[in-house]
């Protein structure tokens, strides 16, 4: 006979455990000094497989529940299936590459559609929200601004300094201007411009469709009839190509701007010298190059943000992980396209 | 011990901006009793859940819970926290993590349990709310409305609460599961001696399961007392609730 006292708790599960393991095998178990049992205590004692004694009404009934819901001993959990098959390495490398290419299959299914109504909205133009259009401009545009005006011109400021010191060492500081005009005009004013706006509304639509997905919202859409990409991902999108031009014009003007700023005071050239080389050696040709890439850009964060949102599931851990894949994809295919422009510029002589 | 009050209610007052939810709101709600809590949709039922387990600071007031003043952020706060268990409405279920893991969590945090032992429990609180065993492994996204609220009572199980608050238990099940959940809510709290704060709009749920029932209309508790008492309180919306034609019907089934 082994006697408990006391709780036989959650809290005092480890001394009951001690108790129960120590006592002569097959003894039962006098629970009459027993002041409170809960389930894990109830627990202890039917998997002790030791038979209950002097137990009040109360204690029987959850000893009962207890053993009633207690689950079968063979179920155990079965372990993970490991693969020690001999193609398993080859099947490693497969999977994720077979994985790429549903994903870009996926997404360039999802570029088709958005265009095939683009199209749609065009014949009816009735159709398009303008209201979502310029709340999305005001959002991912006009509130833009100032980070990206910030951004330009400290650009500027660092190409100035470092073209500067190494200019210097030949006595051809003037040329300062060119290397800022040039390489903030064709390439880095839309490029900088077009990752910081990745890195904003890029997420910023991936998580607002992915928790309206969530909170089956574009279900609801559906169920009434209307097309979520014409509601969610057409104001976003036209609301992109419109501001990514006119932002990376911000851009372009602040770097030149803090260049000269820098340039003026670094190394004495004045506004008016600055000025008159900027347009002897810089066309307004450079300029426009940097801003043809804009609105393809524009297109590139705004589907693939839209897309990203799309794909989320129900729970939160995949509106995360959304949100993220939607900023690095956005970020690396804007690279990689403005590489490719680079190579069809060169190739065709701009 | 029964029917000493378990949570004690004096002068709560919730306020949102200019809106007034509770104004001088006093509650009792006794060791062993199921009290449901019912009342007009925005009359702050889940306000008051949400401000006994700390969820809410209110205005003024005093929450008295197992002896220990809550509003007062003290030591013993902790621990009473872990004697009570909550059920939210959809579960609220870690979305992250298994259901298994879900149930895990509180001992996880609580308690210095060797994993074993924990597991072991976890499973067992999954089969008492009457999941399979094979939903152990699911995710929250994987599981049914009526699962996931099984596996949101099996989480607020996890400790051995004392006190046990659910909040709109048989919202938007089936009637079968729905009838399944109280009886399943009274088997548990026969054997564990649960006193549960249940906030529901289920007449049905509130024939099987309560023992007393607490009005919340015009900012306060307006009546509490039996499923009897409650159909002859002379009060105009009391009497629309308690007999209007779902309320026979749920009268009738019994």
């Amino acid at each position: 006979m082994i006697v408990v006292q006391g709780p036989v708790t959650l809290a005092t599960l480890q001394q009951i455990s001690q108790t129960l393991d120590a006592g002569a095998e097959g003894a039962s178990v006098d629970l009459s000094a027993v002041t409170v049992l809960d389930t894990a205590g109830a627990w202890r004692l039917v998997t002790s497989g030791r038979p209950v004694v002097q137990a009040s009404a109360a204690q029987q009934l959850l000893i009962d529940t207890v053993s009633a819901a207690l689950p079968a001993p063979a179920a155990k959990r079965r372990a993970r299936p490991v693969h020690h098959a001999a193609g398993g390495g080859l099947a490693r490398l497969g999977e994720p590459v077979a994985g790429v290419v549903a994903k870009v299959a996926g997404s360039l299914g999802f570029l088709g559609f958005v265009v095939a109504r683009l199209g749609a909205t065009a014949l009816h133009p009735a159709r398009l929200r303008l209201t979502a259009v310029v709340h999305h401009m005001q959002e991912a545009g006009l509130n833009a601004v100032p980070i990206v005006a910030l951004m330009g011109f400290l650009i500027g400021i660092v190409l100035a300094f470092q073209g500067a010191t190494q200019l210097r060492q030949f006595g051809a500081e003037v040329f300062v201007v060119d290397l800022i005009a040039i390489s903030i005009l064709r390439e880095l004013g839309v490029l900088l411009t077009a990752i910081i706006v990745a890195g904003r509304s890029a997420s910023a639509f991936t998580a607002a469709i992915g928790s309206m997905k969530m909170r089956e919202e574009i279900d609801a859409m559906r169920v009434l009839g209307l097309e979520p990409v014409d509601l969610l991902v057409l104001p976003r999108l036209l609301a992109l190509v419109i501001w990514l031009p006119i932002l990376a014009f911000v851009a372009n003007m602040a770097g030149l701007f803090g260049g000269g700023l820098m340039a003026w005071t670094q190394l004495g050239i004045s506004p008016g010298l600055f000025r008159t080389q900027l347009l002897a050696n810089t066309g307004v040709d450079q300029l426009l190059v940097g801003l043809s890439k804009a609105p393809v850009f524009a297109v590139i964060i705004a589907v693939v943000g839209c897309h990203q949102g799309m794909l989320v599931k129900g729970d939160a851990e995949s509106l995360g992980r959304r949100t993220s894949s939607s900023v690095v994809i956005a970020i690396f295919l804007v690279i990689a396209v403005d590489a490719l422009f680079s190579v069809f510029f060169a190739v065709w002589g701009v | 011990m029964a029917g000493d009050p378990v949570i004690s209610i004096r002068g709560l007052t919730n306020r949102f901006g200019k809106t007034v939810v509770h104004e001088n709101l006093s509650l009792d709600v006794l060791r062993g009793e199921v009290l449901g809590v019912v009342g007009a949709s925005g009359s702050g039922k889940s306000v008051l859940l949400r401000t006994i387990v700390g969820l809410q600071t209110p205005s003024a007031g005093q929450i008295t819970v197992l002896g220990t003043d809550v509003l007062e952020r003290s030591a013993n706060l902790h621990a009473v926290e872990s004697r009570w268990g909550v059920m939210f409405q959809d579960g609220a279920l870690f979305s992250s993590l298994t259901v298994r893991e879900n149930v895990e969590a509180p001992m996880r945090e609580k308690l210095h349990l060797d994993a074993a032992t924990r597991i072991a429990l976890a499973d067992l609180r999954i089969a008492m709310v009457g999941l399979p065993a094979k939903a152990g492994d699911l995710y929250p996204s994987e599981l049914s409305g009526g699962m996931r609220k099984r596996a949101g009572l099996a989480r607020a199980l996890s400790l051995d609460p004392e006190i046990l608050f659910l909040d709109e238990p048989t919202a938007g099940l089936d009637p079968i599961g729905a009838a399944e959940f109280d009886t399943l809510i009274i088997s548990l709290q026969k054997a564990l001696g649960l006193t549960v704060f249940l906030v529901t709009h289920d007449l049905d749920t509130l024939h099987a399961t309560c023992d007393r029932i607490a009005v919340l209309s015009q900012k306060r508790v307006l009546v509490t007392g039996t499923m009897a008492q409650m159909l002859d309180v002379d009060d105009a919306w009391v009497h629309a609730y308690f007999h209007g034609v779902r309320a026979h019907a749920a009268q009738g089934a019994q």
